[in-house]
């Protein structure tokens, strides 16, 4: 089940490993995604702190780790190709997989719907 | 697309618009300098050389054909100014980029920095030979102190960045010289972008606090991120939404007595200037941008230069070199101790003394309008941007309830639902004959608009600029409006310019067609 940050990051959560990514809405509001910097894998990030930067035409943001999570894949695809996170920013455009430290960590977080409401909220 | 990364068919003649040559009128099509090459032109004669060919430039071997054209001066004066000709710029149109203070570079300043006593000097020179320019660096250096009520300031930094991480370095000395230990530096989100950057480039982690609703520094939030780690805030007063930080004051005073200093970013001082002294706000250290708040020229007009002004608490660790006077004239300061001075300095951060030609420009800018011109200046930047605010906002969407400093904020609602978005506008404006303002920052409001006039501008070209962007804004809700704006501009040497393919995949080095130069030698 996909879950959010009011940051606009998203994790799905498979067995003890979560992947994470930034919400469509995220891509919409950067506009096209030129760059991409990844973690190191074996990091460790604690929820909150950043985990990448994406860098779009309009702005550089960060990407927080939604939950705390040692850092065990990254979407290396990006590098080459930054437009997936434009093209589908829920799906193949997801950015590192983390094992998941405190699953408790993800009650905290905003289901689809609750996002959904939350970005209408936004105007 | 060519290996040049430019259309590969400009000259297709067809329309009736279409000329042979592919030059429209004033508009031409300029070949790269390179593509221009004619092999033994030269703007100036050389003595004919004996003997084979240099194979060494000074002590390095050459080991390829350099690849420089070679072109009659003409050619190369004709080829430049058509470039220039090309770009939007200071001298030819207005230019409201919020935040860069695009302001008139007066031409006395030009005049003044020619002088060949000046222009023609060379760092090394003995310093009996260069005590008027060392009075200069003395004077421009009084001047600052004065205008920010500061005890100290280090001239050397080459622009606004540099000048952020020289007082930082010095904030970071004073740490380090009470043998204490602070790793944060908190940033308010409406700090400049630099900021965060250079905290975090010291190695500090960048704490960042959040925007009130009124786009001013957050006091409570502050108040609850200090503690004994923080090392400093980053704070730019008139902040990037053109508001004074009301709560200033406070703020410093709360960091002090949490044995912190206080960054302020200069950049915006030109709204101030000769109206609020940064030392009487509780500022440790503060970069004045010579090329925004003193007219020197920047932006591809010349380099920047952003001196320093210190607090006492900062002062013993400003960097060398610096210009002191004593009974047998003007000397410089140029090593740890020298003379018993700067043995706290945390070292040398520029080759030499600092932007020489800035210092005069700056300085003749001071001098020709007095301390009451200065005044004036700043009051007619802030008169400037409140009357731009005035004129659109019934038509735009302003970010915050007025008034403003010397930038109006606007962000996208007023394009809500036309298809149309900043960037369009925009390039719509530079259709208009305007320069755009800055995009999509500050990143505290959606798709912004910072419109920041300066002083320069008479009410004649704000009145058309602002009936202009008021037209815009209709324009954009006609029904056709979207198309119109997302093919603009229209009128440009060049249409809109494909910015994700330049930033996904830049052609950053031009090669030559063939290479067949090594075969003819």
């Amino acid at each position: 089940m996909l879950k959010f940050t009011e940051d606009h990051e998203w994790v799905r959560v498979e067995g003890e490993i979560g992947t994470v990514g930034i919400s469509d809405y995220a891509q919409e509001q950067l506009g096209d995604v030129v760059f991409v910097e990844l973690p190191d894998i074996g990091k460790t990030i604690a929820k909150g702190d950043e985990a990448a930067v994406v860098e779009s035409v309009k702005a550089a943001s960060e990407v927080y780790a939604p939950v705390e999570g040692e850092v065990t894949q990254v979407n290396e695809a990006l590098n080459d190709n930054p437009g997936l996170i434009n093209s589908d920013a829920q799906g193949d455009g997801w950015f590192l997989k983390i094992k998941v430290t405190d699953a408790s960590q993800l009650e905290a977080l905003m289901d689809e719907a609750a996002y959904k409401a939350y970005v209408e909220g936004l105007g | 697309m060519n290996r040049q990364g430019r259309p590969t068919h400009t000259h297709v003649g067809k329309g009736p618009e279409d000329t042979f040559t592919g030059d429209r009128g004033l508009m031409a099509e300029a070949k790269l300098i390179f593509e221009q090459d004619s092999p033994g032109a030269c703007g100036v004669d050389l003595p004919r050389r004996d003997g084979p060919a240099s194979t060494r430039l000074g002590n390095v071997p050459v080991r390829s054909h350099v690849g420089l054209p070679d072109l009659a001066e003409p050619r190369a004066v004709r080829h430049y100014t058509r470039l220039s000709q090309k770009n939007m710029s200071i001298d030819g149109q207005m230019y409201p980029l919020g935040s860069c203070t695009m302001k008139h570079n007066p031409r006395l300043n030009e005049k003044l920095a020619r002088l060949p006593g000046f222009a023609d000097l060379h760092p090394l020179q003995p310093l009996s030979t260069v005590q008027g320019a060392l009075e200069l660096i003395d004077t421009l250096a009084h001047w600052l102190k004065t205008l920010t009520g500061m005890p100290a300031v280090a001239m050397s930094p080459g622009a606004g960045a540099h000048g952020e991480l020289c007082g930082m370095m010095a904030i970071r000395a004073a740490i380090d010289d009470r043998g204490e230990t602070r790793t944060r530096v908190l940033v308010p989100e409406s700090a400049h972008g630099t900021n965060p950057a250079t905290a975090a480039a010291l190695g500090f982690t960048v704490d960042t606090i959040k925007a009130t609703d009124d786009g001013r520094v957050d006091l409570a939030a502050f108040k609850d991120r200090l503690g004994p780690d923080v090392a400093a805030i980053m704070l730019t007063n008139p902040n990037t939404c053109g508001l004074f930080e009301r709560d200033i004051i406070d703020i410093a005073d709360a960091l002090h007595e949490a044995g912190g200093y206080f960054y302020c970013d200069g950049a915006n001082f030109n709204a101030i200037v000769g109206k609020v002294r940064p030392g009487d706000l509780g500022v440790d250290a503060m970069h004045i941008n010579l090329h925004k708040t003193f007219s020197t020229p920047h932006g591809g007009g010349g380099p920047g230069s952003g001196p320093v002004v210190l607090s006492d608490a900062l002062a013993p660790f400003a960097p060398v070199p610096f210009v002191v006077h004593g009974p047998d004239g003007f000397r410089l300061v140029e090593h740890h101790g020298q003379d018993g001075e700067a043995e706290k300095s945390f070292g040398r951060m520029k080759g030499f003394h600092g932007q020489m030609g800035m210092f005069v420009r700056a300085l003749a800018y001071m001098l020709s309008h007095g301390a009451d011109g200065l005044r004036q200046a700043s009051e007619d930047a802030v008169l400037n941007a409140n009357y731009v605010l005035a004129g659109l906002q019934d038509k735009l969407t302003a970010s915050f309830p007025g008034p403003c400093m010397h930038e109006a904020l606007f962000d996208d609602r007023f394009l809500k639902g036309t298809g149309v978005g900043t960037l369009d506008l925009a390039k719509a404006l530079i259709d208009e004959g305007f320069h755009p303002m800055t995009m999509y920052f500050p990143l505290v409001v959606h798709g912004a608009l910072l419109i920041e006039p300066t002083e320069s501008e008479s009410r004649e070209t704000l009145d058309r600029f602002i009936a202009t962007l008021r037209h815009l804004a209709d324009r954009a809700h006609d029904e056709d409006g979207a198309e119109a704006f997302l093919s603009a501009p229209h009128h440009t040497p060049r249409r809109r310019l494909d910015e994700t393919a330049a930033a996904r995949q830049p052609i950053l080095r031009w090669t030559p067609e063939t290479t067949q130069q090594e075969a003819a030698e």
